[in-house]
């Protein structure tokens, strides 16, 4: 599969990755390649396999419904780039 | 039978589809051990996982997959035995991962059904297509700061259920009808509260216009609307602008909208259609959901009696119109209330003076019958003492008022103020020959064949005993001495 540059612009925006015009073709060329290669899983005969979504043979562990957490606002404002009030703040987004 | 709506070139199919957003009734979040409370100091909620800090693993609640296993059988619905969670990609500052863990293409539930309850007594099914589990995202606050965005991500991980209908609904009066019984139902079930101005529940709402039996329109989906009244609004005046651009030559352009209720218009949001692009994929934190068949069968067996079934019951057993049973079961807490009231009586006496009497105190009072000002037993009591001929239903309805404003009981109220009805059939007969004699001239009006004069002579016994002489005994003596 090749990825063509208006598909690395289009990848690139909805990551909100700043990406030069000059570096998308080679970045195309590169994540064609990165394509190509785990491509070659292709060639295993899957019919008849049950399609997987986790490499890990376990049952997805559960928590109880109490409350263990939170009640830590200090600890999770601390690292934020700007917060007042007890809120985090970024510049205005209004719809 | 669907409505259409009349246009100025013929008519019109309105096509809808609801997606609702239930958030689960929770103490901690679907991931995370922090608090649901709504209300509560901002960010006081909020673990490191809920604010997506580096390395923190979500594990999930199992009460919350319970939670949407219950609400997919209170809806008819295959449940999936496995079922994945998918990342849902995008940007916005309340969503501090950058994607949504969501459910895509295998949801925890698959089709059900609901039926609708429709105002000429008769029903119809509409489908339900999925169910699935995915995490709210937190609250951005755009009106406290000239230039900032203030972040709130105290609801940022808390259980959601969306609930996605076929596009089988034909009308707003119907999009209302089916919200109305999917709350109820959601309140039944104990899995949401149903509080759509807190935002338990929210909907988008999917319109499209046909010709009737064409091919599916074009739709717009207008999103996030908050009460029942809106949606039922932005239904209207969506597929109304929708006819006018058809009919004067446009196309509809497939987009998002949003409803303004000040105006009661629908308008397009500003963002581009790209930003709908989610690149979901499975999230690699989380293994597939699978659940134990025996504990699905145990969840079934202990599910209440829903809506549907109450509503039917009522009708078999208390002999009720399915109006009436309808209007009864809408609320667990309104069944539950008549059904107490009901025991060991008329059920078509208690069941009046439940909507009637009970429902206009509480819509005067602005009270849920969670918390009635007069018990059921109280009512109970109250129409013990119509039957037995002690109170007159007039007598009756003013010792109601009164049991609300003391809390007194009825029997109380009826010593203490003298009210018990008058059966003593000398008394009554004292009174009317007194009404006769001072009515010589109307007596002999009545008597030469004026025989509508009868209701007077009975108001006028009525009044000279303050209204506590038993109305059948007095309409039988009056027409005996009458005639004599």
């Amino acid at each position: 599969m090749a990825l063509d540059k208006a598909t690395v612009a289009r990848i690139a925006a909805l990551a909100r990755i700043k990406l030069p015009p000059s570096e998308q073709e080679p970045l195309a060329r590169e994540l064609s390649a990165i394509l190509g290669w785990i491509e070659q899983l292709g060639e295993v005969d899957t019919a008849g396999i049950e399609p997987m979504s986790s490499g890990a043979a376990l049952r997805l562990p559960m928590r109880e419904d109490e409350i263990t957490d939170g009640d830590c606002r200090d600890k999770i404002l601390v690292n934020a780039p700007a917060a007042e009030r007890g809120f985090f703040t970024v510049p205005k987004v209004v719809e | 039978m669907a409505a259409l709506v009349e246009g100025r070139t013929g008519a019109w199919e309105v096509v809808i589809g609801l997606e609702v957003h239930a958030q689960i009734i929770s103490r901690a979040k679907l991931f995370s051990g922090a608090a649901t409370a709504f209300g509560a100091e901002p960010n006081t909620q909020v673990s490191t996982v809920d604010a997506a800090f580096p390395g923190m693993l979500p594990v999930i609640n199992r009460h919350c997959v319970e939670q949407a296993v219950r609400t997919g059988l209170g809806l008819d619905a295959e449940i999936n035995l496995v079922s994945v969670f998918d990342r849902k990609n995008y940007f916005y500052a309340d969503l501090p991962a950058g994607y949504q863990i969501s459910q895509y293409s295998r949801p925890i539930v698959g089709k059900g059904k609901l039926s609708l309850d429709l105002p000429d007594g008769s029903s119809r099914e509409i489908g339900i297509t999925r169910l699935h589990l995915e995490q709210d995202a937190g609250k951005s606050l755009h009106d406290q700061h000239p230039t900032l965005t203030y972040v709130d991500l105290n609801r940022a991980g808390v259980a959601l259920m969306e609930i996605v209908s076929e596009p089988d609904i034909r009308s707003a009066e119907e999009a209302g009808a089916y919200l109305r019984k999917l709350r109820s139902i959601l309140r039944y079930l104990g899995t949401c509260d149903g509080n759509m101005e807190e935002g338990s529940l929210r909907c988008d709402c999917n319109v499209s216009v046909r010709r009737p039996g064409a091919a599916l329109g074009t739709r717009c989906e207008i999103k996030n609307v908050n009460s029942i009244r809106f949606v039922m609004q932005a239904i209207e005046y969506e597929a109304r602008r929708q006819i006018e651009v058809i009919e004067e030559g446009g196309t509809v352009k497939q987009e998002t909208r949003l409803f303004d209720a000040g105006r009661g218009v629908t308008r397009p949001m500003r963002s581009k259609e790209e930003a709908h692009d989610y690149r979901y994929f499975p999230d690699p934190d989380l293994l597939p959901l699978t659940l134990d068949p025996a504990w699905v069968e145990g969840l079934r067996r202990a599910l209440p009696e829903l809506p549907d079934a109450k509503k039917a019951r009522f009708i078999a057993a208390y002999k009720l119109s399915p109006n009436d049973a309808g209007v009864l079961v809408g609320e667990q807490s309104s069944a539950d209330y008549f059904e107490m009231v009901a025991k060991g009586r008329d059920p078509k006496l208690a069941a009046n003076w439940v909507m009637v009497e009970l429902y206009g105190v509480l819509n005067r009072l602005g009270l849920g019958i969670e918390r009635p000002p007069v018990s059921a037993a109280a009512l109970g009591e109250l129409i013990d003492l119509i039957v037995d001929g002690t109170l007159s239903g007039r007598l009756a309805k003013d010792v109601f008022a009164a049991m609300v404003e003391t809390g007194k009981s009825a029997a109380a109220l009826v010593e203490e103020r003298g009210l018990k009805q008058v059966t003593d059939s000398a008394a009554i007969a004292g009174a009317i020959d007194a009404i006769l004699a001072a009515e010589a001239g109307k007596v002999a009006e009545y008597r030469a064949g004026k025989e509508k004069l009868f209701g007077y002579f009975v108001g006028q016994v009525m009044k000279a005993t303050g209204g506590k002489a038993n109305p059948a005994l007095v309409n039988e003596a009056l027409r005996r001495k009458l005639a004599g």
